[in-house]
């Protein structure tokens, strides 16, 4: 219910996206750019909807085979949904109406007796939905942990003894839950081991406070080095670190862009860059998800036009883009967007919050998986809360960019500097990417793995945790894909969206699955289209071949008795992906 | 007469038919003119010419855009920050020079607190530090559900919620409530957070003068005869008073009683943030409620951050679970960031019992402010403002010197001179272009319970020295 891509009704500004389960065409290239590009995979009279950019053409923008897809939805399964969406309704209203006439006990917290002739803080309608369908499968967020979250994790038994309204934790603790939930894609959320050891460090040395700001007395060595580092990492000139992912965001766009300033954003992009492209105020524009046909069109009229009314030129035209989408498991069409955003002279804010350490031979994120040279992108945002397993987030580009950052940023000036253990956190984890501490993680090797590592292996031991990632995603897609379930997005993303359909599915999958001492993520309506509900997979460095197909035989079961089995696709997708690394041969099968 | 009007209209009808054909196509004619011309836009429009592409790619070719950003200078006074080596707690190193620190927010010094320090290295040990997840997915923890219900329990408020980052508390926490059309009042020396709430709810915002109930009273009595005159609008308009326990930028306290006066008196809600008075104000630390003895129900939220006082980071809202239970689902910093690391909140939970053990500190606290007050007092070409209890204290000058870049230069060099001396002290930053109201420049004097008589008297000389040589 949390986390998403702001597609609430309430935002105004982003605009829903499906109508009557129909996909607009997700995929596309701009024509005028790469007319030799070649579409492969239509296939007629498919459901598949995938394209394929094939390796082989010469001065194609790929260098990879980049494979993304989306099954349509069945019709079927959409029909349903639509009517139990239309039952949960009428039931909400019918018991509304009891609760109305104390017919049925309202466990809704009361305005106070002396506000009772206020204005109402809520509309009613706006609570109708939380209050008759969300509460039904509230259980199945908000699971408190009792440990690491990291391949497994303790979660707190709770039960309810009023239909979810109340929780009571019974006390006993639901042991080694494989997590299949948090976004440790590097498995560096952990308590012992070099992180946690310098974290600890560095807490005994200087307190887990910093009481004042970036610009006041809250500049410590650590951030300064940090900040260093991530710019290293990152292969810019310049980085800068912010205390909280969300605030980046939201803190920072309004210091970029102004009044007459024109934001790009995609349509499924995150809460925090709507929030933020709100409160610049500049004028904001949609375009289709990861479509580059609709932003090219976009980019043209808003040149060509100006201004609405007055007609001025624009003063500058950002493009705003995430690397993985956290709810789609799609991957931003990068090298199209920058050949674009060079054509039209436009700049690009790449917000790698999935992206950075999940993905790229060497975890530098998106730009990295593309082969691209992070020059191109002018901002580069990220946050330390996914891959490095701490919290925050950073921008990163050229020196004049982090310059006017560092003398402009609201972060900068108002808000507390990051805590200093979690500092050292991410300095450390980001120092074992680089392999700059030449630590790996030890027997997390597949035990199947027949055949000697590759060669190229070698010289890559620093990135263990990045290629174990790379494995599992492409390992843990493929199985689901073969069991007859809908995923969607990127064949290389870790996070792997499996479409549910009907909100009731929601809570089957999720509570059937905890059952089976899995812990994953159901996602609904308002984070997703309406009749789009899915489970989301985020996959981790952490899991071993084990956990994965153990998780993956009981996800089965669970598929076959919640019925969740919809692809009606017969064939694998039979991409001939060009690997090196022949590792993904055998355990693919 | 009826039959008379009958008979017009037969002849009307028979006269049609005489009419010859030539006549009737005339009139067909130009009523068809005549509603065309009612239709058609009285004046031309230019984009009518359509543009050919090659013109388009002329125009495309020809824009240029401003850069990204605009080059700051090199000197310019906040791009290069002082590097404070080691923890920034009672004794500071800024660029490598120890001083007396007059500048953290760290109120009760917890920050180098053993305790606390134990418990969030416990923490640790249990559960590393980043939690992966927003609280929705897995980001839950014992912890943060302990660490609700004992700031419920210490405000005595029925729920509290917390966030992982202390701007986006009350930043957060205003759109979750107010939407467009909704109208809020707000102090006008509200501190930028607010600033950014309110602005992100899309709410109409009506700013009363600093601290004076007439002039809200004035606006929300224009607000009741707007509300008679319309009052379908009146019924589903949400109206709110924003304001600070202890005003940032000011060092002033809001009057309480008095706004919640006028609370029930207009039917208005108070939004109330407390970053600066919680753990500071009221013999327990509740913060302005407490100092004020006003029932805290009837605030209906208190917005706090747990950077200052309790030493932490992030920061939480509370009261009745009517109103905080919303934010939930709608509080944005709430839903879509990760939550906070739990050794940070298990800081958190530490350093509230030191608080409920121990409530002298706070008097502690308030006798050292009011002693540095009464000693700044009289300082030459300097006047303090805020209350005498106020922690964190503004210097202003006395006179401008004319303009705010040369009375900041003053002031920095101010700063200067007293760190040479090893008293640190700050300027208070703002965002000038971005600030509704920007406050005055001013040096920031921060109050700690563990600042001894010496460093006070060491801080208020370098000061009064600093001012007399400087400023003349």
């Amino acid at each position: 219910m949390t986390e998403s891509p702001s597609t609430k009704p309430a935002n105004g500004d982003v605009c829903q996206r499906v109508k009557n389960g129909l996909k607009p065409e997700r995929n596309g290239l701009a024509k005028s750019l790469y007319r030799c590009h070649e579409k492969k995979s239509k296939h007629h009279g498919q459901p598949e909807e995938e394209e394929v950019n094939a390796t082989s053409h010469h001065g194609l923008p790929y260098s990879r085979p980049f494979v993304e897809s989306y099954e349509q939805t069945p019709m079927l399964p959409a029909v349903f949904t639509y009517m139990s969406y239309g039952i949960l309704t009428i039931f909400g209203y019918l018991r509304d109406f009891l609760r109305y006439w104390k017919i049925e006990r309202c466990n809704i917290a009361g305005e106070k007796e002396e506000q009772r002739d206020f204005v109402p803080l809520y509309q009613d309608f706006e609570n109708f939905y939380t209050r008759n369908i969300y509460i039904r499968i509230r259980d199945n967020w908000n699971r408190p942990l009792c440990g690491v979250p990291g391949a497994t994790m303790d979660l707190l038994e709770r039960t309810s003894p009023d239909y979810n309204w109340t929780f009571v934790q019974s006390g006993r603790v639901l042991q080694d839950v494989i997590n299949l939930g948090s976004y440790n894609y590097l498995g560096f959320a952990e308590n012992k081991g070099s992180c946690a050891d310098a974290a600890a460090e560095i807490t005994k040395k200087y307190g887990v406070g910093v009481a004042s700001t970036r610009q006041e007395l809250g500049n410590l060595d650590r951030h300064e080095e940090l900040e260093k580092l991530v710019a290293r990492f990152l292969g810019v000139e310049s980085a800068m670190s912010f205390g909280m992912g969300f605030a980046t965001n939201s803190m920072n766009i309004p210091a970029l862009s102004g009044k007459g300033c024109l934001l790009l954003s995609d349509e499924l992009n995150h809460a925090s860059l709507v929030l933020g492209a709100r409160l610049s105020g500049s004028t904001i524009r949609v375009f289709k998800h990861n479509n580059m046909q609709s932003l090219e069109k976009l980019l043209r009229e808003a040149i060509v036009h100006g201004q609405p009314r007055t007609r001025r030129p624009w003063k500058k035209i950002l493009i705003v883009v995430e690397g993985i989408y956290s709810m789609e498991g799609s991957i931003v069409r990068l090298p199209e967007m920058i050949a674009l955003k060079k054509r039209y002279k436009a700049y690009l804010y790449l917000d790698e919050a999935h992206s950075i350490g999940a993905l790229g031979p060497r975890g530098r994120g998106v730009v990295d998986y593309f082969g691209l040279d992070p020059c191109d992108v002018d901002v580069m945002m990220g946050t330390f809360t996914k891959s490095f397993g701490a919290a925050g987030g950073y921008i990163a580009g050229k020196r004049e960019l982090i310059e006017y950052l560092r003398s402009h940023s609201h972060s900068a000036v108002y808000a507390s500097s990051m805590s200093p253990p979690v500092v050292e956190q991410i300095i450390t984890s980001m120092k074992c990417i680089m392999g700059e501490d030449g630590t790996t993680i030890e027997g997390k090797h597949y035990r199947e793995v027949k055949t000697p590592p590759p060669p190229r292996a070698a010289p890559l031991r620093c990135c263990d945790r990045v290629h174990q990632l790379a494995k599992n995603a492409v390992y843990f897609r493929r199985k689901l894909q073969k069991m007859g379930f809908i995923i969607y997005g990127n064949e290389d993303s870790p996070v792997v969206p499996m479409m549910l359909y009907m909100p009731a599915k929601i809570a089957a999958f999720s509570r059937e699955m905890l059952k089976r001492n899995i812990g994953v993520v159901g996602v609904g309506f308002p984070a997703t289209p309406i009749i789009e509900s899915r489970a989301r997979f985020c996959i981790s460095a952490a899991h071993t071949k084990d956990v994965l197909d153990r998780a993956l035989s009981v996800i089965s079961e669970v598929g076959d008795l919640v019925n969740l089995k919809y692809s009606r696709q017969k064939t694998q997708p039979s991409v001939a992906r060009s690997f090196d690394d022949n590792v993904f041969e055998d355990i693919d099968d | 007469m009826a039959s008379g009007q009958q008979w017009v209209l037969v002849e009307m009808v028979q006269a049609f038919y005489e009419a010859p054909a030539y006549h009737l196509i005339l009139e067909g004619i130009l009523i068809l003119w005549i509603i065309r011309l009612l239709f058609s836009k009285t004046y031309k429009l230019h984009d009518t010419f359509k543009l050919t592409e090659k013109e388009k790619e002329d125009l495309i070719e020809e824009w240029q855009p401003e850069p990204l950003v605009p080059l700051v200078s090199k000197d310019h006074p906040s791009l290069n920050y002082d590097v404070v080596t080691g923890p920034p707690t009672h004794k500071i190193i800024i660029n490598g020079k120890e001083c007396i620190n007059f500048a953290s927010f760290n109120f009760l010094g917890l920050l180098d607190n053993e305790r606390v320090k134990q418990k969030a290295l416990a923490s640790l040990k249990k559960y590393g530090v980043g939690t992966c997840g927003p609280r929705g997915f897995y980001g839950t923890f014992d912890v943060h559900l302990e660490l609700e219900s004992r700031l419920a329990n210490f405000m005595k408020t029925e729920e509290a919620i917390i966030y992982s980052y202390g701007f986006a508390t009350i930043a957060s926490a205003i759109p979750a409530y107010a939407k467009r059309g909704d109208i809020i009042f707000v102090d006008e020396a509200a501190c930028f957070a607010i600033q950014k709430g309110l602005q992100a709810s899309r709410s109409f915002i009506k700013y009363f003068k600093h601290n004076d109930m007439e002039d809200l009273e004035r606006m929300l009595k224009e607000q009741e005869l707007e509300d008679h005159k319309n009052p379908r609008k009146a019924r589903v308009t949400r109206k709110f008073i924003v304001v600070e326990g202890l005003y940032i930028n000011t060092a002033d306290i809001c009057p309480l009683p008095q706004l919640v006066k006028m609370k029930y008196r207009y039917k208005v809600r108070i939004f109330l943030e407390e970053s600066m008075s919680f753990g500071v104000l009221g013999e327990h630390g509740r913060g302005v409620t407490e100092h004020f003895g006003v029932n805290i129900d009837d605030i209906d939220l208190i917005s706090a951050n747990m950077e200052n006082a309790l030493a932490s980071i992030g920061g939480f809202c509370c009261g009745r679970s009517f109103v905080i239970d919303h934010q939930r689902l709608s509080g944005q910093g709430y839903c879509f960031s990760a939550s906070l690391p739990p050794m940070l909140a298990a800081a958190a939970i530490e350093a509230l019992n030191i608080m409920e053990e121990d409530p002298d500190i706070f008097t502690v606290l308030r006798e050292k402010c009011k002693h540095v007050y009464k000693a700044l007092q009289g300082t030459p070409g300097l006047k303090i403002v805020g209350v005498p209890c106020a922690p964190a204290l503004h210097l202003q000058l006395e006179r401008s010197s004319g303009s705010r870049e040369s009375d900041m230069r003053l002031l920095r060099s101010i700063v200067e001179y007293c760190m040479d001396r090893g008293v640190a002290l700050t300027l208070a930053r703002y965002l000038e272009k971005e600030e509704r109201f920007l406050p005055s420049p001013s040096l920031r004097v921060v109050v700690t319970i563990e600042h001894t008589e010496e460093d006070i008297q060491k801080a208020v000389s370098c000061v009064q020295e600093a001012a007399s040589s400087l400023l003349k």
